[in-house]
């Protein structure tokens, strides 16, 4: 591109500015004159568009301009366009009956993927991104059949809108386990007996006398929400210990701990934040993940 | 155009040059100021928004001081795809007492405007700890030392009152109270009645399930109630904003 010479037009046939200074002369070359139209055009662009669109701050608010251009009425138009869309489907969704959404076609074909799109936006940073869970943390898989408070529609469709032990929704699943060590309810040693027991009923290497001297501590303070014979009690959210299905543990060293400082997991209720028809939708993904029942 | 090669008289009158360049520095300057004397008028009037409690303050500062916003905005723009995923546009008068702001659009994380109330305490305690002990695929680095910083609220009550300068409306009784409200916050078998009557709605939780207030507590006491304050079934938007 350099290869060829530009020759500079001789100073001659170009105006200068007239100053001098010490023999020095500036060049009075005019501006190219395409750049100067662009200029005069976003000129005539910046009037036109303070006509068209909001423009001037004025003491009540900003003109408005001739198109009345709004992007909340431009969010509220498209959100409207895609709720039409979708408002036969979803106002079926609504008024059906809970337990019939999974047997039937058209409604899954909408609410599984739908409840699919609520799921990863919600509920998948407690539940996993696959409803998996996070073992050991206190955060319950959805996919097995091991449900602490129901895994029929009804029961997981409850949990969702009002959530579990919040403070926000009166109408939460509440219950609380004693904190049997930090409360003084048991022994050190009472604790390490029931702790045996646990193990015991659920298959694991226990110390069997210990064991037989917690079954009694057991009975006297654990059987009231775990059942008698350890199987748990969903109305009370009371987990099955005579399964492998941990919430926080199955170790000896971690069922201590529960058994010291008791457990308390926390839900949201998300009846604020989703619409009936969106919770119907999430219920039924989660549902369909395998465990429902 | 013969005005313009009148140039001459001005480049060479020092006085003039300088007495016409301020007018057109002035030109520009009150296009920008003008309109910050009527500022107010861009923030419409909305329930229930009010100034942070001590604790929440406390947690902004440590939410700033970690640079939290460099990756996460609170600011839920007036899109169909950000409304649908964050809830409820973001209105001016949500971040009103914000100093400074933490609008943007830059997110490597996600949108904390309505991150209130999404998520337990105990959630934010494990994923502010370890983020991918409950999100495998997240980015986010580990903020667990904010367990072992023990906060005595001692230098809060000044930060109220330069917040209260720049036009928060702290209340003296808010100020005065500050270090017992601070205390109180963070701890459910406190006597919150005053926090109550102070600050109307707030959370009193032991945010990070350990005795006395860290920096976990005030950090997840402002998480939880970021877009917590407006009732959006009693909001109705101005079209004209």
């Amino acid at each position: 591109m350099c290869a060829k010479q530009v020759t500079k037009q001789p100073a001659k046939q170009v105006e200068t500015t007239g100053h001098s200074w010490d023999g020095i002369e500036e060049l009075n070359n005019p501006l190219p004159r395409w750049w100067v139209w662009v200029f005069y055009l976003t000129i005539l662009w910046g009037i036109g568009y303070v006509i068209a669109y909001p423009a001037w701050p004025l003491i009540k608010g900003a003109t408005p301009g001739l198109l009345h251009a709004s992007t909340r009425a431009d969010v509220d138009a498209e959100i409207k366009r895609f709720d039409d869309a979708n408002a036969p489907i979803k106002a079926k969704l609504v008024a059906a009956d809970l337990n019939a959404i999974i047997g039937d076609k058209e409604l899954m074909a909408y609410a599984e993927p739908a409840g699919a799109s609520v799921f990863r936006n919600n509920c998948a940073q407690c539940h996993g991104s696959g409803a998996a869970g996070v073992q050991g943390k206190g955060y319950p898989n959805l996919l097995d059949n091991d449900w602490l408070w129901g895994g029929d529609m009804e029961a997981i469709h409850t949990t969702i809108t009002h959530g579990i032990r919040n403070t926000t929704d009166p109408e939460a699943r509440y219950s609380e386990m004693p904190k049997f060590g930090v409360d003084g309810l048991l022994e050190p040693a009472q604790i390490d007996a029931v702790v045996e027991h646990v193990l015991a009923i659920s298959g694991q290497e226990h110390d069997a006398a210990k064991a037989a001297e917690g079954a009694t501590l057991f009975a006297d303070n654990c059987s009231a929400c775990h059942g008698e014979q350890g199987m748990g009690d969903r109305a009370q959210g009371a987990p099955n210990l005579t399964d492998a299905i941990w919430l926080y543990g199955g170790d000896r060293d971690t069922i201590k701990h529960t058994v010291t400082y008791a457990r308390f997991g926390v839900m949201p209720n998300w009846a604020g934040r989703l619409s009936e028809d969106e919770i119907r939708a999430v219920a039924a993904y989660v549902h369909s993940r395998g465990g429902g029942e | 155009m013969a005005f313009l090669d009148k140039h001459k008289a001005i480049e060479t009158h020092a006085t003039l040059l300088m007495v016409l360049s301020l007018l057109v520095v002035a030109i520009g300057g009150i296009v920008q100021i003008v309109p910050l004397f009527y500022l107010e008028n861009t923030i419409e009037k909305v329930e229930g928004v009010r100034p942070y409690t001590p604790l929440e303050l406390a947690g902004q500062e440590i939410y700033l001081r970690e640079g939290c916003y460099v990756c996460h905005s609170q600011m839920i723009r007036p899109m169909r795809d950000e409304v649908e995923r964050y809830g409820h546009y973001s209105l001016a008068a949500e971040s009103q007492y914000d100093h400074p702001f933490q609008w943007g659009s830059k997110r490597t994380g996600p949108d904390l405007a309505r991150v209130g109330g999404k998520y337990s305490d105990a959630w934010h305690v494990d994923h502010l700890t370890d983020p991918q002990s409950v999100v495998p695929e997240s980015v986010m680095p580990k903020y667990g030392f904010l367990s072992n910083v023990k906060l005595d609220g001692k230098y809060i009550a000044d930060r109220m009152e330069a917040s209260a300068m720049v036009g928060v409306p702290y209340t003296d009784d808010q100020i005065a109270s500050a270090v017992a409200d601070f205390a109180a916050q963070a701890d459910p078998n406190a006597d919150t009645t005053g926090l109550l009557e102070r600050y109307g709605k707030a959370t009193v939780s032991n945010f990070d399930g350990q005795a006395g207030v860290t920096e976990m507590d005030a950090l997840i006491a402002y998480l939880q109630v970021l877009g917590t304050m407006v009732d959006f079934s009693t909001f109705t938007p101005d079209a004209s904003r």
